[in-house]
């Protein structure tokens, strides 16, 4: 299965983005074969509106079953849930430790919206 | 005749500029206040309403009955108002701008279109000047459908003054578009001049005649005007920096009406903008 982190960086050791639709990238892990692909998301987080609805659209189009990142707005959640995406919620600093955050099933999720659309 | 009232810079006078401009004409004018997200017009321009009118757009809605989940609607919204993950596609109003391009791509016919409130058009009789204000609802982003409702007041047998919003983004343009002639007022400082020049590209673009109001004279320096020098923009009133203005403005009062010298001050910037429209005719 793939999970969609939100990140700064383009590598495991890479900084958590806490913002889904606004976050710089996303690193797309594949838990079948331990491999993991960078998505650069630069030019949705500088579209005025609709970059929740943007950014779930690409992650749509990597094939990711889930999302871990830090917020999520309402439209972002309600996009992700339409598209049948599961999203977690986490505080680590690296996408390496949210992985195993993931892996060791510590990672809550985001049943709702916890923050306005743009929020940061 | 329609006059805009624009700016780069916001509070540079445009509201004391067509106010005051509109009170100049008199009767029959129209002043139609088109800075629909703080519309204040009327704090100067007292008066019976006449009319209020609700305000929509067209958004989609969806026959979840018809609909096969193709995506062709999400494929053609660049707004990305409307997205599908293959199945009945969700709506994002807020983020539609109303074109209905999604109801003609539909190869089921499953959207029609229903109306969205964005906000209202006032009007107001003030004493011979017919005033007619958009206002928009709290939340909504979207300007530009409002102010060409505004503008659908429009008499061509009167003339209009238009007071736009500051910037020169869409509503702006709205605003400005199809006017005879643009009075862009403008500060003698350095942000004064920085956003003047925006805003002269701006009309240079539309190609609009236009000139330009220079309010607050002694404050600031000369750089406004070595601009307009420069490109040969011709300016059509200087507005001292005088506290009876202002004084008159925060009673909610006409300057010309208040201080005698204004009223020809503003006379002459009414010939102004006569004169120089003439010359592009």
């Amino acid at each position: 299965m793939k999970i969609a982190f939100t990140t700064s960086g383009t590598t495991l050791d890479a900084p958590m983005d806490p913002r889904f639709g606004r976050a710089q990238g996303f690193i797309v892990y594949d838990t079948e074969n331990d491999t993991f692909e960078a998505v650069d998301n630069r030019q949705v987080l500088n579209s005025a509106h609709g970059a929740g609805i943007q950014a779930t659209e690409a992650i749509v189009r990597q094939g990711a079953k889930c999302v871990v990142t830090g917020h999520c707005g309402p439209n972002a959640h309600r996009a992700l849930t339409a598209a049948g995406i599961r999203i977690y919620s986490t505080e680590a600093p690296t996408v390496a430790e949210a992985l195993e955050a993931y892996r060791a099933g510590a990672l809550a999720t985001l049943n709702a919206a916890d923050v306005d659309g743009h929020w940061s | 005749m329609i006059i805009s009232v624009a700016s780069g810079k916001g509070g540079t006078g445009k509201t004391t500029v067509s106010v005051n401009l509109a009170r100049t004409i008199g009767s029959g004018v129209q002043l139609l206040d088109c800075d629909v997200e703080e519309p204040n017009a009327h704090l100067f321009l007292r008066g019976r309403e006449t009319g209020s009118e609700i305000v929509t757009i067209p958004i989609p809605e969806v026959d979840e009955s018809l609909c096969d989940g193709c995506g062709e609607c999400g494929r053609l919204c660049r707004y990305h108002a409307i997205v599908s993950f293959g199945s009945v596609p969700l709506v994002f109003p807020e983020l539609c701008h109303g074109c209905g391009g999604c109801t003609l791509v539909c190869p089921r016919g499953a959207i029609r279109e229903t109306g969205k409130r964005i906000g209202v058009v006032e009007t107001r009789d003030a004493n011979g000047i017919s005033l007619i204000q958009g206002r928009l609802d709290i939340g909504v982003a979207m300007a530009p459908p409002l102010i060409r409702a505004v503008k659908t007041r429009l008499s061509r047998e009167m003339t209009a003054i238009l007071d736009a919003p500051p910037g020169t983004s869409c509503p702006v343009i709205a605003t400005v578009r199809g006017s005879d002639f643009v009075v862009l007022v403008t500060e003698p400082t350095p942000f004064g001049l920085h956003d003047l020049r925006l805003a002269v590209d701006m009309i240079r673009e539309l190609t609009i005649p236009f000139g330009v109001v220079v309010n607050r004279m002694g404050v600031g320096d000369d750089r406004v005007h070595r601009f307009c020098r420069g490109e040969e923009i011709p300016i059509l009133l200087e507005i001292p920096d005088d506290r009876r203005i202002a004084e008159a403005y925060s009673r909610g009062e006409l300057v010309v009406d208040t201080v005698t010298e204004y009223a020809s001050h503003f006379a002459t910037l009414l010939w102004n903008i006569r004169e120089e429209s003439q010359k592009y005719r």
